[in-house]
């Protein structure tokens, strides 16, 4: 897929995302299709998921590589924990400045080193996947859209990291910062809407 | 005769003498509805191309990084707004920004880099505060907030995209031009906002 393409699709995929929704989005082909669709419609997990998928690819092919990996596996984790302890669930504010701080480091685009991007995405995936597994663990079939909402997760890291990763036109690299400021400035804007 | 017609044309933009930063009551919290509100008040789309206009001018890195401040800051500036923070004076700033923003693109004004992010990040402030007191309170605030920063983030492009024809003497006529109009519409504004 060509970047600008793919950059469409990513901004068609975010304005028509809604807010995290304490039920499955059905598909109508079951449960592990309906946790396919679920970050990809609930723009308040899409976006932190981009803005991590970016900061990894942005720091080049290693790191791009460890997040795609460390950042399902965090959701998982977190997912697990969500579904199977009484944990309550992060309270909405943490989720917008977590998408605020996410899209700072985006925008700055400094040499974090990679232990601290792969931290980020651990602590990113363990906070979001908390709260879909707190909410979509306890409906029928929700432990089997967990899976799904990992594999969509994975699949939607590959693909950003990858495109972002082997960027070298300085310009291209403006486009990614940039994006990471919207995403900084959507989070603050939902930091004050949550604590309003 | 070319920046006369400009200026002529954004001229004719300015419509009614009010501030037109008012909240739209009533509208649905959507993705087209937060891009739509950054767009309803002439006051911010003029501030919001001049930050590009002016970033062309000045070329890289401010082409850039004047439109990556401005977001953010507006946003904070939002927070604020929402938080219920007071702002005193937030129109008047918002018809200074224009004021300003078209003066120095008028004057291809060339400031230290830090001088002109801060510049536009406290304009942003004014910005933000009066878009975050008149948003919606709604059950799809995320989808709304990213509407609302694409389409800012968009008129900032688009300032950038027309600032591009400062590389031809009659494109710099012409953006000095367009600068005067803006300027004229901030002062216009500043009449409206303090009478």
């Amino acid at each position: 897929m060509r970047r600008p393409t793919l950059l469409l699709a990513a901004l068609v995929l975010v304005a028509t995302a809604r807010d995290a929704h304490a039920h499955l989005v059905n598909t109508g082909f079951g449960p592990f299709y309906d946790g396919l669709a679920h970050p990809l419609v609930v723009v308040s997990d899409l976006l932190p998921a981009l803005a991590v998928a970016l900061l990894g690819g942005l720091r080049g092919p290693g790191t791009g590589r460890a997040v795609v990996i460390a950042l399902p596996v965090a959701w998982l984790a977190g997912m697990a924990l969500g579904a199977a302890t009484a944990l309550p669930p992060p309270p909405p504010a943490s989720g917008a400045a977590l998408t605020a701080l996410l899209g700072v480091l985006v925008a700055s685009d400094r040499p974090w080193p990679r232990a601290a991007v792969v931290g980020a995405a651990v602590v990113a995936g363990v906070a979001l996947g908390l709260g879909n597994g707190r909410e979509l663990g306890a409906v029928a079939g929700g432990r089997v859209a967990l899976v799904g909402v990992a594999c969509t997760v994975f699949v939607l890291a590959s693909i950003v990291a990858g495109q972002v990763a082997v960027l070298r036109a300085r310009a291209a690299r403006i486009v990614v910062r940039v994006a990471g400021s919207w995403v900084a400035a959507t989070g603050l804007l939902m930091l004050g809407w949550t604590l309003r | 005769m070319i920046p006369a017609l400009a200026s002529a044309s954004a001229f004719s933009w300015l419509g009614p003498l009010t501030v037109l930063a008012h909240a739209r009551g009533g509208e649905a919290a959507s993705f087209l509805a937060g891009a739509g509100h950054p767009v309803s008040g002439l006051d911010h789309v003029l501030a919001m191309v001049a930050v590009g206009l002016w970033g062309a001018q000045l070329g890289a890195p401010a082409v850039w990084l004047l439109p990556v401040t401005f977001p953010v800051v507006m946003a904070f500036g939002g927070m604020l707004g929402l938080l219920g923070v007071d702002l005193p004076g937030a129109e008047i700033g918002i018809a200074v920004s224009a004021l300003v923003l078209g003066a120095a693109v008028l004057a291809e004004w060339r400031p230290p880099l830090a001088v002109a992010a801060v510049l536009v990040g406290a304009f942003a402030v004014f910005h933000g505060h009066a878009h975050g007191t008149e948003l919606p309170a709604g059950a799809d605030g995320f989808a709304y907030s990213v509407g609302f920063v694409v389409s800012t983030g968009l008129l900032h492009a688009a300032g950038i995209a027309v600032g591009l024809v400062h590389r031809w003497p009659a494109g710099r006529a012409a953006l000095r031009a367009a600068g005067a109009g803006v300027a004229a519409a901030g002062a216009w504004f500043l009449w409206g906002a303090v009478t």
